[in-house]
């Protein structure tokens, strides 16, 4: 992993003049650039129960905490008690704060019963109480909640309003930044008695609605003067660590990239991709029900345990302990790495939640387990959960989520018309690579196809394979290509059997002739072997001639010497006797 | 509330004491309005059976917490109990007797 990874929102994508004061509410700061505005107030719009409160007091807490930035609560409607108690639950210790003179919260209980008004008055005594408060703690921040209180209480509208534009002149005079709660007034007014007019440097509307039986908040920058910010309504949620708004259109694209590939657990596609997918990139595995999927993602989890990773399943649709039942008997053992601590499974209904808890959850998981490779199984159940759009910008936050953490994604979803390649959820354009997954029938079965359907920076094949499921995982087979197009399943075998015959074939015939023609060879070399022997013998008896007619030759010349010798010397003898007559 | 208006003690029977505190913010022409304009109801209406005590805000800042000042003057009846708040210069004599429950809003004492 390169070491130059950015966490969402640390580049700036938004620049302004303005200066800025960092909310530290999750998400907000990267969709105003920073911030609210320094120095000024903003006012902070929304229903009852829409969290308006929340929002101040998260922005008073995380300047005290993060920020070294004191801050003053001036709370109108609730008792500081019940406001202590009201945000312990996300961890927020206003008590802890008071105590270390970071935070001031002054509760001021207003009763019209008990309020008579008589002549000429003005809000000196709320200034004096704020001024020493601010005082108190050199505090920076001061939140006003909800200040319209003043309106009905009071009376007389006509001193109230012009204190309050006072009274923001003198926050604005000493630099405080300042949120305002306001609540919103009938037939479409941003508040109840109009106090946006005074607050015009920013305006924030928070919306709590239900749709489609699942409640959703919203935020919404309405006006920020001298700076840009995104202009969308924006989900946002109240986790156990306050408020998260997801400012999807925001999210910059600035991940750090890594050129190291990592093994999806099935050889011949690694090979198929170039040698795996890039380390931190986004896998969609799409296909009608039954393709193999959740086998392929699990494959890649499995290869990710191989090397010592560690890894998160999260799986929509079924049972930690149903998955990896399942998954034995393809011969993936997912339980020895829950054992081992490196693989975390966690299944849950999508329809449990709203989507934004979905996501927080989600992001939950990512950040308590760590892990290299994540599962996501399957996208697409998130469909029932909210309408398309919403479950489209859900599912890039998620992999915006991953991306940002360098975390090699994997994403199922199903696709419900396996000839139009789309999945059911359109996120294919936010993915780096799609795998397409699907069943051809024929020859009275279902056989499994998988194609790359698209690989960013990679030289990928664009060939067909087989996949298959088999007792030790999953494999994928170059499929045959026959005089009826691509052949899968038993027609491949088929063909691959009368391949093979045609091939025990000819090379049968081969051996024949290999053995006629050493047979002829053979009897060739006894043919020459016989000619030769006859030619010895017959040089044999020429020598043996020979022999004999020099041994003849001799023999005639010893006898006639030896008569020649009886001549000379007169004794007669019968024989030679006979010469001489 | 009682029947009778709280201007009077039911147990003793003998008019009650007036305890009033009237929290300013320095002296302006609202602060000396409202202090003249009390002092005036006070020994018109309640001679001998009051007790002013005048505190200035920007001396004592944090009073106004104490009593939930957010407006000035602002005049707190402290005694006879119910405690009343009284916002304004004081400058409307009728309202002010009916904030001190001098007078019913009908008029009657």
């Amino acid at each position: 992993m390169a070491a130059t990874m950015h966490p969402p929102g640390t580049a700036p994508s938004i620049r302004s003049a303005v200066a800025k004061a960092p909310t530290g509410i999750q998400g907000f700061d990267e969709l105003t650039g920073g911030g609210l505005p320094g120095g000024r107030a903003t006012l902070v719009t929304g229903g009852p129960g829409s969290c308006k409160t929340l929002f101040g007091i998260e922005f008073l807490v995380r300047g005290a905490q993060e920020f070294d930035e004191p801050g003053v609560l001036l709370a109108f409607e609730e008792s500081a008690a019940d406001l202590t108690q009201n945000v312990a639950s996300l961890g927020f210790d206003l008590a802890g704060l008071e105590t270390d003179g970071r935070l001031v919260i002054d509760a001021v209980r207003i009763d019209a019963s008990e309020i008579v008004t008589t002549g000429d008055f003005d809000l000196d005594g709320l200034f004096i109480r704020l001024a020493s408060a601010v005082q108190s703690v050199g505090a920076r921040r001061v939140v006003l909640d909800t200040i319209e209180v003043l309106f009905g209480a009071l009376g007389d509208e006509a001193i109230v309003r012009n204190e309050f534009s006072r009274l923001l002149r003198w926050l604005k005079d000493h630099e405080l930044t300042t949120v305002i709660t306001g609540e919103r007034g009938r037939e479409g007014q941003l508040t109840r008695y109009g106090i946006e007019e005074y607050a015009s440097d920013c305006v924030i509307v928070l919306d709590h609605r239900m749709q489609d039986e699942i409640a959703t908040r919203r935020l919404r920058v309405v006006k920020y003067r001298g700076s840009l910010h995104g202009t969308n309504e924006y989900p946002f949620l109240v986790t156990d660590r306050g408020l998260r708004v997801w400012p999807i259109t925001s999210t910059s694209l600035t991940y750090a990239v890594s050129t190291e590939r990592v093994s999806l657990g099935v050889p011949p596609l690694d090979e198929m991709l170039g040698g795996g997918v890039y380390r931190g990139s986004t896998v969609l595995v799409t296909g009608t029900a039954g393709t193999g999927k959740t086998t392929l993602a699990a494959s890649a989890v499995d290869a990710a345990c191989v090397r010592g990773e560690s890894a998160l399943f999260v799986s929509f649709e079924e049972a930690p302990a149903q998955i990896i039942r399942n998954l034995r008997s393809v011969g993936i053992d997912l339980g020895r790495w829950v054992d081992q601590g490196l693989l975390r499974l966690w299944g849950e209904r999508a329809t449990a939640f709203g989507l934004e808890a979905h996501l927080s959850g989600i992001e939950r998981l990512l950040e308590e387990t760590e892990p290299t490779v994540a599962v996501l199984d399957a996208v697409g159940s998130l469909s029932n959960v909210g309408a398309e759009a919403e479950v489209t910008s859900a599912v890039v936050r998620e992999v915006d989520m991953m991306k940002s953490r360098g975390i090699t994604g994997i994403l199922t979803s199903l696709s419900h018309d396996a000839q139009r390649e789309s999945s059911s959820v359109a996120v294919s354009s936010v993915v780096d690579t799609w795998l397409l997954l699907r069943n051809v029938e024929s020859d009275g079965e279902r056989n499994r196809l998988l194609f790359v359907m698209k690989s960013r920076g990679t030289a990928h094949s664009n060939q067909v394979r087989e996949f298959l499921l088999t007792d030790h995982g999953a494999e994928l087979l170059d499929v045959t290509v026959g005089a009826r197009g691509v052949l899968t399943g038993s027609a491949r075998l088929a063909q691959a059997a009368e391949e093979r015959a045609a091939a025990a074939e000819r090379s049968a015939e081969l051996e024949r002739r290999r053995m006629a023609f050493a047979r002829r060879t053979a009897e060739v070399d006894a043919e020459v072997a016989a000619l030769r022997a006859q030619l010895a013998t017959e040089s044999a008896e020429l020598d043996l001639l020979v022999a004999e007619e020099s041994r003849g030759v001799s023999a005639r010349a010893a006898d006639r010497a030896s008569l020649a010798r009886r001549r000379e010397s007169g004794s007669a003898h019968a024989a030679p006797a006979s010469r001489d007559g | 509330m009682d029947a009778n208006g709280p201007g009077y003690d039911d147990e003793s029977g003998a008019p009650p004491i007036y305890e009033l505190r009237l929290y300013l913010a320095g002296h302006s022409p609202k602060s000396v309005r409202a202090v003249e304009n009390l002092r005036r109801v006070c020994e018109e209406h309640l001679p001998g059976r009051y007790r002013i005590e005048l505190v200035d805000l920007l001396e004592n800042p944090q009073l106004a917490r104490g009593d939930e000042i957010i407006a000035v003057p602002t005049l707190v009846r402290k005694l006879p109990v119910p405690v009343r708040n009284i916002i304004g210069d004081l400058s409307d004599t009728e309202k002010l007797l009916v904030g001190l429950q001098l007078r019913t809003a009908s008029g009657r004492q």
